[in-house]
């Protein structure tokens, strides 16, 4: 018996990086940033960095779904397609 | 042992009892509904720890994947449209590697609505990975009660005890069934290593990328065909506190007999009686009986079916639009054989259409030509 049984600890979705699925990626005006905190506590996968700061993006797991960038209520971050003329 | 005269489905619901199940589940549909209300009535009684009065088939295997996820051993039963709201939770069951029972007591599909015995219920289920097993008589199906909980909980799949519904389930005869004192020296107490466990959390069935997935399902395939060597040592071990013995298939008259009747569930108690017939008659009849249709027992219909002449595989299923599925299994099982016997397919009894002892009878018969055929009777 092989029973290969699918099943995952605590804390294992870390290892799937789920950056690869991205099409968007969400790019921060800084300038525009009041540090609301509304994208931190609105990004399903808690990349966002901290409330109170400049929101510092984890590419590891950003899908890039963009509900930053809507929820955004000064704009200050806008999504910008994978792979063209944009800076990182 | 106890010899009852008892109607079947409570015999199953006996046996399911002795096997002290965490948690039944049942919607009860026709014709299984007398096994869950007998469970339902022992539950009242205290003498079945939980009973979820569930508000569909769908919840009720929910249910069991949930009590057995946690580790309980689980039970319910259902028929027809039942096992097909069932259909799309019998997958994850078996992915999951989740140990339980499900009896089925056979009946048609709709439409046009019917309520009395075929097989298309569980056959639509055979890609699901679980282990079914269908039953000839009232006796076999009570004592793969706790044959299907051992195998089912050694090798983490689910399996599906098949009875022919009414000609099994409403069917009063002498049954033995079994004690719990009887059952507790076979079963061991289920205690799975993974589990859900507040004290030890983790996730199941959690999701495979395209990397994982497919070794996900070809080792679900291997170990549902090494799951024969658990079914043939388990039934040995009944076997040996019962003589009561079952195979993975069983033989009736096949020594010397040329043409052949192959069957599956309780069709084949009128298949031995007109075999018995056409022997009087010096006809060189017999029949194979497949018990486990999942795992396919390739090898023993293989080796059973070497050097007959015609073989008529009757079956109470259809698969619409391709060969018929026990008769597709049979002609595979015999792919690798050098002197192959001329196989026919034989649909019939569908939707409780009679199968008597004359109409088996009469296929065998027929089969004697040695032309290939495909009919309906």
């Amino acid at each position: 018996m092989i029973m290969k049984i699918p099943f995952a600890k605590p804390g294992t979705a870390m290892e799937t990086k789920t950056g690869s699925w991205r099409t968007f990626r969400p790019r921060v005006i800084e300038a525009g940033c009041i540090k609301c905190g509304l994208c931190v506590r609105y990004c399903p996968e808690g990349c966002m960095g901290e409330v109170g700061k400049i929101p510092e993006i984890d590419f590891d797991y950003c899908k890039g779904c963009g509900i930053c960038a809507r929820i955004c209520p000064k704009k200050t971050i806008v999504m910008e397609e994978e792979g063209c003329s944009v800076k990182k | 042992m106890v010899v009852k005269t008892v109607e079947g489905s409570f015999a199953v619901a006996e046996a399911i009892r002795e096997c002290e199940p965490d948690v039944v589940a049942c919607y009860p549909i026709t014709p299984s509904t007398h096994i869950a209300e007998d469970l339902n009535r022992m539950y009242a009684d205290g003498e079945v720890k939980k009973y979820i009065a569930v508000e569909a088939e769908f919840s009720a295997i929910s249910a069991l994947i949930g009590a057995s996820a946690a580790g309980g051993r689980a039970v319910s039963t259902t028929s027809s449209q039942g096992l097909l709201l069932m259909h799309e939770a019998l997958f994850a069951a078996s992915g999951m590697r989740l140990p339980m029972v499900l009896v089925v007591a056979n009946r048609a599909v709709s439409a046009p609505l019917n309520i009395w015995g075929d097989q298309q219920d569980s056959i639509s289920q055979r890609d699901s990975g679980w282990i079914q097993l269908y039953c000839e008589t009232n006796q076999e199906t009570v004592d793969s009660i706790p044959i299907a909980f051992k195998v089912s909980e050694e090798t983490r799949l689910p399996a599906m005890v098949c009875m022919d519904g009414f000609y099994l389930t409403h069917s009063v005869e002498q049954i033995d069934v079994p004690e719990k004192k009887l059952v507790e020296k076979f079963l061991p107490k289920f205690n799975p290593e993974i589990k859900l466990d507040s004290e030890n959390p983790l996730s199941l069935g959690v999701y495979a990328m395209p990397s994982d997935y497919q070794s996900f399902r070809e080792d679900l395939e291997l170990d549902l065909q090494k799951a024969k060597q658990s079914i043939t040592r388990v039934q040995s071990e009944w076997n040996n506190l019962t003589g009561r013995n079952y195979g993975m298939i069983e033989q009736y008259m096949m020594k010397d007999a040329e043409n052949v009747f192959v069957a599956m569930g309780s069709v084949c108690g009128n298949a031995k009686e007109a075999i018995d017939q056409l022997r009087a008659n010096g006809e060189k009849a017999g029949l194979l009986r497949v018990r486990a249709f999942r795992p396919f027992p390739f090898g023993e219909v293989a080796g059973a079916l070497n050097g007959k002449k015609n073989v008529a595989v009757f079956e109470k299923a259809v698969s619409l639009g391709g060969a018929p599925p026990l008769f597709g299994e049979v002609l595979c099982a015999l792919n690798d054989l050098s002197r192959k016997p001329t196989v026919s397919s034989f649909i019939g009894g569908l939707g409780g259409k009679d199968v008597t002892v004359n109409n088996v009878a009469k296929i065998i018969v027929k089969i004697k030509d040695g032309e290939k055929r495909f009919e309906w009777v």
